[in-house]
């Protein structure tokens, strides 16, 4: 049996999740694990990926979400559920959730997983760019996948429903999540659908100006190489990249960017790339869907200019 | 306060990744090294910390002899000590990493005190195994969130914060505890001329790591499917704008 711990905030599934449940249901029978009284009403979703048994775990000390308290929890459903496999999302809950499971259990675990394979695990290094194919001893395989690699299929069932019961040391309180300040309403740089991005050529903070009138031109935001963080002219929020923000825009337009392998990797799922650079062989413009050769502080306002004349 | 921070040296960013003939490590011999970004960031956030409330940070790595040049990167920037569990040959896998780090804290808390933050970056840069700092923190019973952005010492509770999908998750953590940062927590000084001399001067303790091998095991390296994109060129200079808007058109971005 293949126990998928199912993340989610306040009883909000992450698609994350989705994933993590079509992934198992092909590798063999799948459970599911929800923590919290919050995650109970999320049975029905969890069936249409295909889990047949839904395992709830409830206690006093589950309101919010704590990483000592669900690797605690994780941990101990492996010892009373024995599964072959757990299996979680490879974010930041679900990588962190795991790695505490695997330091209580003392078993190894392996994150970010794109493959499940007869010669081992394949998993992602280099946020990406480089794969690891590897072997697993242990009685039980914790494995978290990463994001993007797996559909989230669907194959509803109707799932049964089970408590687990826990025992939960209070001290693990101490890790909970006390508070939270939420983001202003608003297109953020993971969400928004046009990325309109800046490196090093852009030359200065103020050189990012042209760049935020044609993103406002096209209701998108602005981001940037993590050179440009380095050189301070931009927040890190700003940062797309491995280290930074990962995108999934329409279009993500790359202006004096080279592409640097670790900035690929954060916008490699853009579902469209134009690249604007002065250098035809710069890999983010061998590498893009569209490219304008040339300089960006030409190009960008042009642009922008022709955007405004179209919409009078 | 007492700080440690663990980092890794790894190929410097940016650079491009080849597989050695055998498949079981990249080719260094044209690479420069660095540590991993997360953790220079950890490095300027023990430089700060030790700034604000006073005490000493120290800065620790297991790897190949040559880590002493990030050892001496982080005595540039303002730690105070340095120490190296030297290995040779591959990398070793997170647990047997983690168990050798967590009984060389030991060792060195036995001696000097406790650490009261013990800071790691979120994940290497290049392994991203995203686990060794969990498991030292289990193993030395102390408490460890990671993803951290901020950091603020109020008496003996840790205030911080992380960035999550609904906005920013805030935890109080009584110290003595560990983190895993992310970048962004603060932007990371270069270092001086008279830090870069000082450093040179450091003494680099070294602690043998022993550590049983842990269950994963690496078969080989692969590369990643490379993206083959036959580019559009759309035009050279501004007059390519129309065919840009003509393109965000077609792909109904602009409506």
């Amino acid at each position: 049996m293949i126990l998928v711990v199912v993340e989610h905030d306040r009883g909000t599934m992450s698609p994350a999740s989705w994933e993590a449940l079509a992934a198992a249901r092909k590798l063999g029978e799948t459970h599911a694990l929800t923590i919290g009284e919050a995650a109970d009403g999320l049975v029905e979703e969890i069936g249409a990926f295909g889990a047949t048994t839904v395992h709830q775990v409830h206690d006093n000390l589950l309101v919010d979400y704590g990483p000592e308290l669900w690797g605690e929890v994780v941990a101990q459903a492996v010892t009373a559920l024995n599964p072959t496999m757990v299996l979680t999302t490879g974010t930041d809950r679900g990588n962190e959730v795991m790695a505490h499971a695997a330091a209580i259990l003392d078993l190894p675990m392996v994150a970010n997983v794109v493959e499940f394979g007869d010669g081992g695990l394949v998993r992602v290094r280099w946020g990406g760019s480089l794969l690891e194919r590897c072997t697993l001893e242990a009685p039980t395989h914790l494995v978290t996948i990463a994001h993007h690699a797996f559909a989230a299929d669907e194959s509803p069932t109707s799932a049964t429903v089970t408590q687990l019961s826990v025992q939960l040391d209070p001290t693990l309180g101490r890790t909970v999540v006390r508070d939270r300040v939420e983001r202003a309403a608003g297109v953020t740089l993971a969400t928004a659908p046009v990325v309109v991005s800046g490196g090093r050529g852009v030359g200065s903070a103020d050189g990012f100006a042209p760049l935020q009138e044609l993103a406002t031109a096209l209701a998108g935001v602005v981001g940037c190489s993590r050179a440009v963080t380095n050189l301070g002219w931009r927040n890190h929020t700003d940062q797309v990249g491995q280290t930074g923000t990962r995108i999934a825009p329409d279009i993500y337009i790359a202006c004096g960017i080279s592409g640097a392998i670790q900035h690929w990797v954060g916008a490699m799922a853009s579902k469209k790339i134009l690249a604007i650079n002065t250098d035809p062989e710069a890999n983010m413009v061998t590498k893009a869907d569209y490219a304008v050769i040339g300089d960006l502080h030409q190009v960008v306002p042009a642009i922008t200019a022709e955007v405004r004349r179209r919409r009078g | 306060m007492r700080i440690l921070v663990c980092v890794k040296r790894v190929p410097a960013p940016g650079a491009r990744i080849n597989i050695a003939a055998d498949g079981q490590a990249i080719d260094t011999a044209f690479l420069g090294f660095t540590m991993s970004p997360h953790e220079e960031c950890a490095v300027e956030e023990a430089v700060q910390l030790v700034e604000k409330h006073g005490g000493e940070a120290t800065v620790l790595t297991l790897g190949p002899a040559e880590a002493d040049e990030q050892l001496r990167y982080a005595a540039s920037l303002g730690v105070a000590n340095a120490v190296l569990l030297p290995i040779t040959g591959p990398d070793w896998d997170p647990q047997r990493t983690a168990a050798a780090i967590a009984a060389a804290i030991a060792e060195l808390e036995a001696a000097d005190g406790v650490f009261d933050l013990i800071l790691f970056g979120n994940e290497s840069a290049d392994s991203g195994g995203f686990q060794v700092g969990v498991r030292v923190a289990h193993a030395l019973a102390r408490p460890i969130v990671n993803g951290i952005k901020g950091i603020e010492v109020q008496g003996d509770v840790l205030v911080a914060r992380r960035e999550a999908d609904v906005g920013v998750e805030v935890y109080e953590i009584p110290l003595p505890a560990v983190l895993g940062v992310k970048e962004g927590i603060n932007l990371p000084r270069y270092p001086t001329l008279k830090g870069r001399l000082a450093s040179k001067k450091v003494a680099v303790a070294q602690v043998v790591p022993d550590a049983e091998p842990g269950g994963q095991k690496m078969v080989t390296l692969m590369p990643a499917a490379e993206q083959v994109s036959a580019t559009v060129i759309l035009g050279t200079g501004p007059e390519a704008a129309a065919a840009v808007v003509d393109m965000l058109e077609e792909i109904g971005v602009l409506k």
